[in-house]
């Protein structure tokens, strides 16, 4: 998968779309016995690991699921306490997934609003006048591309930093918008898109994106 | 409709008399509903704008245009390219005021009348205010308030169709990053 994930931001900043096209590969699930000899803390309302690296299980991966079940924060999806849980010998052997925590959507939507923030910074950083605003993030896990069309939506893809042909993609994506969110009259503009045409034609350019390497036009 | 069609000729074909028969049905149901001329040029000029607001982005991405930087740029956008691109016809602009802020589109015709006939009671209709509203949405979507009015129709005696738009002021609010 070379291409992670499209962000769609609007005007005024708020994140109107997001599509993550990654399957977290650090995810692992074992059964355990009493005691656990995992060092557990709470952090950001998340249960993660913060002493016991052991067998993959990293410092920093979260708490996911216990015997199966997708847990809530640091609460089992009953509703119980996972600490006070796995304190009592009674409850094991249990079976817990970790693997490195998943951005809940609230956390995409202030990340989405801080890099329109970023974004003018970008420009207001320049040394000649009339600059664009951030175009590219690298990091060296992924690049992150950004396309700021001139009525001021953000359209923005993280990829794999040897994928080419992300303007093109970027370009296309601002197609199917312009074609399947904006041409679809119940869609209100600025409001987060919620139309499954666009989710699957956008699939489908990330796919054809994806085998091709690069993105020709006409595709 | 082949959707797959290369979009830089956008050959999707669609009847114009269709389109000529779907805008009459709009404008004579607008009268029936409103039955007061004034009236539905405002509601032609309301869903003009709201086609206009996604129009803008649809002609951004299908055209490689970049941001115009004075009003003479924008009216040869529109005429040469824009109207080219959804009417399939090419206006002329003339008239520019002495400011340079107002000018002329002289359409020498105009698809949404073809086979069209103004009867007496609807004098003040303006048949077309639906164009009037998209050129507005459009460009206040690209930071641009404009006035646009019609200041002959065919439709009304006039020889040509002219529409007049004039530049009110840039739009200072939202403005996207980096064109300060």
């Amino acid at each position: 998968m070379a291409i992670f994930s499209v962000y769609v931001v609007n005007k005024a900043g708020g994140l109107i779309y997001q599509y993550d096209n990654y399957v977290p590969r650090a995810e692992v699930e074992k059964t355990f016995s009493f005691p656990l000899d995992l060092v557990l803390k709470i952090y950001d309302e998340k249960l993660v690991v913060s002493f016991g690296q052991r067998d993959g299980i990293r410092v920093g991966h979260a708490v996911l699921s216990i015997n199966g079940v997708d847990v809530n924060g640091k609460y089992t999806a009953e509703g119980k306490d996972i600490l006070e849980y796995l304190k009592d010998p009674a409850n094991y052997p249990v079976s817990i997934k970790f693997g490195r925590p998943r951005l809940s959507s609230n956390e995409k939507l202030m990340l989405a609003s801080m890099f329109h923030s970023l974004f003018a910074i970008g420009s207001q950083l320049s040394p000649e006048v009339g600059s664009s605003g951030i175009e590219m993030l690298e990091t060296d896990v992924f690049k992150l591309h950004c396309f700021q069309t001139l009525t001021g939506i953000k359209f923005i893809v993280l990829a794999d930093p040897r994928q080419s042909g992300i303007d093109a993609l970027l370009r296309k994506i601002y197609e199917i918008y312009s074609d399947f969110a904006l041409k679809n009259p119940f869609y209100s503009l600025e409001m987060p898109i919620r139309c499954e045409l666009f989710d699957q034609n956008l699939k489908s350019a990330l796919e054809i994106a994806e085998k091709a390497g690069t993105f020709g036009p006409g595709s | 409709m082949s959707r797959q069609s290369n979009r830089a000729t956008d050959s999707k074909k669609m009847n114009s008399e269709l389109f000529t028969l779907t805008y009459g049905a709009l404008v004579t149901q607008l009268c029936k509903d409103y039955e007061n001329d004034e009236e539905v040029n405002k509601q032609l000029d309301k869903m003009g704008y709201n086609i206009g607001v996604r129009l803008i982005e649809d002609f951004l991405a299908r055209s490689s245009v970049g941001r115009c930087h004075d009003f003479r740029e924008t009216a040869d956008v529109i005429a040469k390219v824009a109207f080219k691109m959804y009417l399939g016809i090419t206006p002329s602009v003339t008239n520019w005021s002495p400011a340079g802020d107002e000018f002329s589109l002289i359409l020498e015709s105009n698809p949404l009348v073809d086979f069209v006939e103004l009867p007496d009671n609807h004098s003040n209709l303006v048949y077309s205010s639906l164009l009037c509203g998209v050129l507005r949405g459009a460009l206040e979507m690209v930071q641009m308030a404009v006035d646009v009015r019609f200041a002959q129709d065919t439709l009304r005696g006039d020889n040509v169709t002219e529409i007049r738009m004039k530049f009110i002021k840039r739009i200072e609010e939202n403005l996207p990053v980096g064109d300060e």
